[in-house]
């Protein structure tokens, strides 16, 4: 037993030397490898690792157009919103205007028309005046007489010089008032 | 060949058809499984790669950190599978030939973009003073060309024997408590069975911290080798 074992250890080689077929069946496992990651698996690795970077890259680059689209369409829509405001402010403006044009307009046409109508009132009031002084007149002189009849006891009416007289006083009367208007005024 | 080597060929063809698989219609919004592929090859290349190297230079040598990564997580892990239970890296050919990768890509980097200043770096550290290049000149030459690739080599490949003769220990000393002994030894088989399955999880640690760490440590050599000053 002890013989065998010291055969089998003398048989065994030394681990630190290699037999040449270990050199070999480690250089082709190594070379079969090497060529596996080198021409195959890592560039395949690379080229995915590209396209993702491309596509992530695309997708933020997607991302800022369409936040600037959005940013130019609310500039846009602020500029509009802006730009109505103004606008209507100066439409405001304007009917403002234009409702006092209006409204001064009417207020002068108003004042006309009150002028107007305060004149033709006053004219009518004159004539009417004048109608009254003349029937008056008439009427005075006619009543004088008649009063003068009653007094002397008889009728003057048919009397000319009468009629006269009473016309020549209130010709008079009537000078006198003109008169004393005149210096009134 | 033998069946480890075999082995090997089994987890390339699984490299295959899962990175083939998941990489053959790459939708932009990634699904359940495709989106685990991403998630990985986004590790390499965020937490590893671009980290140290930056985008331009990261560029060129993902390809190999990549496969440094994946293969030595995929042939590490195979080490807790069960009916499998040993890793790929448990040979010393793999981690040999990954770390032979690793120490042309660095030398060839520095050499390609810089060769006398990556040389003077590499063996006459500036800030140092001039007598002491007699020590730090032939340390600094081992370090950078013997040591790096060994150590690379040799932190995987123990890792993953170790890895495996602890969990071949436990498991077959519960089996001998158990199946040899009985009686009472059975309870003796309990514990080493507990320490076999908790060993089994820190071997998924160690297989995704090697594969980490095996790909950290190219890159940080690269990086060393395009840097214009130490």
């Amino acid at each position: 037993m002890l013989a065998e074992l010291i055969i089998a250890a003398e048989e065994t080689p030394n681990p630190l030397l290699p037999a040449w077929y270990d050199i070999v069946y480690s250089l082709i496992p190594f070379i079969l490898v090497l060529l596996l990651f080198w021409r195959v698996v890592l560039p395949r690795m690379q080229k995915t690792l590209d396209e993702r970077a491309a596509l992530i890259e695309g997708g933020i680059e997607k991302a800022e157009s369409a936040q600037a689209e959005a940013k130019a369409a609310l500039e846009q829509y602020n500029a509009l919103l802006a730009e109505g405001r103004a606008e209507a402010a100066k439409i405001r403006e304007q009917a403002r205007t234009e409702g006092n044009a209006i409204l001064a307009e009417l207020k002068e046409a108003a004042q006309v028309e009150a002028a107007r109508v305060t004149a033709t009132a006053q004219q009518q009031i004159e004539a009417e005046r004048q109608a009254a002084l003349v029937s008056l007149r008439a009427e005075v002189g006619s009543l004088a007489l008649d009063l003068a009849s009653g007094v002397i006891g008889e009728s003057l009416a048919d009397d000319k010089r009468a009629t006269a007289l009473v016309d020549r006083f209130l010709a008079d009367l009537e000078n006198d008032t003109a008169s004393s208007k005149k210096a009134a005024k | 060949m033998n069946r480890i080597m075999l082995l090997r060929l089994v987890i390339v063809a699984l490299i295959f058809i899962l990175f083939w698989l998941g990489t053959r219609k790459m939708q932009l919004v990634p699904g359940r499984f495709q989106g685990t592929i991403e998630m990985g090859l986004e590790f390499v290349r965020k937490s590893i790669v671009e980290d140290l190297l930056g985008q331009k230079d990261g560029k060129r040598f993902l390809p190999l950190i990549t496969t440094i990564f994946f293969l030595v997580l995929f042939m590490n892990l195979t080490g807790i599978v069960p009916g499998i239970n040993i890793s790929a890296n448990s040979v010393i050919g793999m981690p040999l030939v990954l770390a032979v990768a690793a120490y042309i890509a660095f030398i060839w980097a520095g050499l390609r973009k810089h060769p006398w200043a990556f040389l003077r770096n590499a063996l006459f550290p500036p800030g140092v003073p001039p007598f002491l290049y007699i020590i730090v000149t032939p340390i600094e030459f081992v370090s950078m060309f013997v040591l790096r690739p060994v150590t690379l080599t040799l932190r995987l490949l123990m890792n993953m024997i170790v890895g495996h003769l602890l969990l071949v220990l436990f498991f077959s000393a519960t089996a001998f408590f158990m199946v040899e002994l009985g009686g009472w030894w059975i309870a003796a088989s309990a514990v080493t069975l507990a320490f076999g399955t908790a060993f089994t999880f820190f071997e998924i640690l160690v297989s995704v911290l090697q594969a980490y760490v095996f790909a950290l440590l190219t890159t940080v050599y690269i990086q060393l080798a395009l840097a214009d000053e130490h």
